[in-house]
């Protein structure tokens, strides 16, 4: 067994053992709540993989979580009524669409590659938005039912919200494990390097932009992947999803949680989601007390929640510093 | 018999704007020969790393490795046909472990730049190999340090050991020492002599102590306002007037020399 597997493994396996007997525990609402938040989780770790691991902070992740959840609902009205085709075809065409846009993108870093994406970001929510035969408009493409999933050979029913929430799981595990693995292995280092110095990088022989590219459009992909999620989740495919304020949502979600930390993304995401649904519960103000208590959370938690948990953590562990 | 050439540059100039950095510079190097740039401040030393190292092109002339025409090749790939470098700043990855920083090269060296699955940890081979270059540039027990805690001598040696991964023919040091205290200095003078003895890799160094140049180099190229004002043994470099003149009759005799 090497370090890796030992170190991670367990952690890992209890994570997702509470996952599983979540909706045990949880009313339907909670695991509804709960289901939102792995989404939205897939999301903002792909999103990282471009922030935290790259170095580049993409403001465009929103157009390819929304053109995963258009292209997963254009299959289920156009194509085989599958949920399996519409998530495949929601997996690759972003990474098809993200090939395109990329090529572009990592020509640039820093601020020129956030607007870069912010601005290809801005064209696909107008696509979206216009282009009405396809897309439905700004209603979004709702006219569709979920079909059963085909769990080899056997249906299940979706509209149950726990046989749901085990299918977001199951995607998300996935899609995290793939993320795992990815920034762990000499590809990830160099992703690490590149967020380093990628000048460095390019002087010890490795095409820079063919890296950065790479990391797009796995980034896109799994991000088309959450879209579908919330489409299904959902009932449909909206402009919004594609809207800039949406990947706005990533990046708040993962600075939340920390950047530098795998998982800190989806604590992120859970904060975030918890705190909107508690707040709104009590004020239609919701947006200023979320907006102060994130300000707060920020500022108490320079690393991100469980980047800096994480650190006092390891300090507590290894003793204070000579 | 025919003359071996490592590294040729032809008729080289550069300009940015109206300031012209390089003016028909061309010079030729044996492999395994140790050479130094040198020139006073603003000569355009850098410039003339940053060409052959193809991080800006040549406004005219061209440049050949080991024979094939490199004028307008992206860095990367002359990394890959063997020409690698240093920079004058310390240039490394400050958040990685000294090991990563010596995998990074060896990832691309190997061609697993984009093996994305496998845990890199797996791959005893490459640390083992990593740790080897390390010892090589006396950085041993250091691995799992973040680079940034080091200190300034060692972050050169790392950058020495990040070149000396891909298996370098030709390795353009800017100013290796730069910065350094006498016994760091000390230090990477005998490791860059010891490593052009001792491998096949061949130094070119530029360097402003002159002391250092005139210890090391077997042969020298002065620079003086973007052009190529002698080359030679260190004898004839010292007994050269023009060069005197260009150092302001001052720094050579000033070191000693």
């Amino acid at each position: 067994m090497n370090s890796l597997l030992r170190g991670h493994v367990l952690p890992a396996s209890l994570i997702l053992l509470a996952l599983m007997a979540a909706p045990l525990f949880l009313s339907m609402y909670g695991v509804i709540v709960l289901t939102e938040i792995l989404t939205m989780s897939l999301f903002a770790l792909s999103f990282n993989l471009l922030f935290g691991y790259t170095g580049l902070l993409s403001f465009g992740q929103a157009g390819f979580f929304g053109a995963g959840s258009y292209f997963a609902v254009l299959t289920l009205i156009h194509g085989p009524d599958s949920l399996w085709a519409a998530m495949a075809a929601a997996f690759i065409g972003s990474a098809v669409l993200a090939v395109v846009i990329g090529w572009f993108c990592v020509r640039l870093d820093e601020i020129y590659f956030a607007i870069l994406t912010l601005g290809f970001g801005m064209m696909l929510f107008t696509i979206a938005h216009n282009w009405r035969s396809v897309t439905g408009g700004s209603d979004g493409l709702g006219n569709f039912t979920l079909p059963e999933l085909n769990l080899f050979g056997w249906g299940v029913n979706l509209f149950n919200p726990i046989n749901f929430y085990f299918l977001v799981l199951l995607i998300t595990a996935l899609g995290a494990l793939l993320l795992f693995r990815v920034v762990n292995s000499p590809f990830g280092l160099l992703l690490r390097g590149t967020r380093e110095n990628s000048l460095r990088v390019s002087f010890v022989g490795a095409n820079v932009r063919a890296v950065r590219l790479f990391a797009f459009i796995l980034a896109g992909a799994l991000a088309g992947l959450a879209g579908a999620l919330f489409a299904f989740f959902n009932r449909i495919a909206s402009p919004e999803m594609l809207h800039w304020s949406f990947s706005g949502k990533a990046v708040l979600m993962t600075i939340l949680g920390g950047s530098g930390v795998y998982l800190g993304p989806a604590v992120g995401a859970a904060i975030f989601f918890v705190l909107e649904h508690v707040i709104t519960a009590y004020t239609t103000n919701w947006m200023i007390f979320l907006g102060g208590i994130l300000v707060v959370l920020v500022l108490a938690f320079p690393k991100g929640v469980l980047g800096s948990l994480l650190g006092l953590l390891t300090r507590r562990w290894k003793g204070p510093k000579p | 018999m025919t003359e071996q050439i490592l590294l040729e540059v032809q008729e080289v100039s550069r300009s940015f704007g109206k300031f012209q950095a390089l003016s028909n510079v061309s010079l030729k190097i044996q492999p395994g020969q140790l050479c130094a740039l040198i020139g006073p401040n603003g000569a355009g030393k850098t410039t003339f790393y940053n060409v052959v190292s193809g991080r800006y092109r040549p406004t005219s002339g061209r440049v050949f490795f080991e024979g094939r025409d490199i004028t307008r090749a992206p860095a990367h790939r002359l990394v890959g046909m063997g020409l690698l470098r240093s920079f004058q700043i310390t240039n490394i990855f400050p958040a990685l472990t000294v090991l990563e920083n010596v995998l990074v090269p060896l990832v691309v060296h190997h061609g697993s730049s984009f093996s994305c699955l496998g845990a890199i940890e797996k791959r005893r081979n490459l640390a083992e190999e990593a740790e080897q270059i390390l010892s090589r540039v006396g950085l041993t027990g250091q691995s799992h340090r973040v680079v940034s805690t080091l200190a300034y001598g060692d972050k050169r040696l790392i950058e020495i050991a990040i070149v000396l991964a891909r298996r370098p023919r030709l390795v353009l040091l800017d100013e290796p020492t730069a910065g350094m205290n006498p016994e760091e200095t000390d230090r990477m003078i005998r490791l860059i002599k010891d490593l052009s003895e001792r491998s096949d890799t061949t130094f070119f160094i530029t360097e402003h102590d002159m002391k250092v140049v005139f210890s090391v180099a077997e042969k020298i190229f002065v620079l003086n306002q973007g052009g190529l004002l002698a080359e030679g043994s260190p004898e004839e470099i010292r007994a050269n007037p023009h060069v005197k003149r260009a150092y302001l009759g001052g720094s050579l005799d000033a070191a000693g020399l």
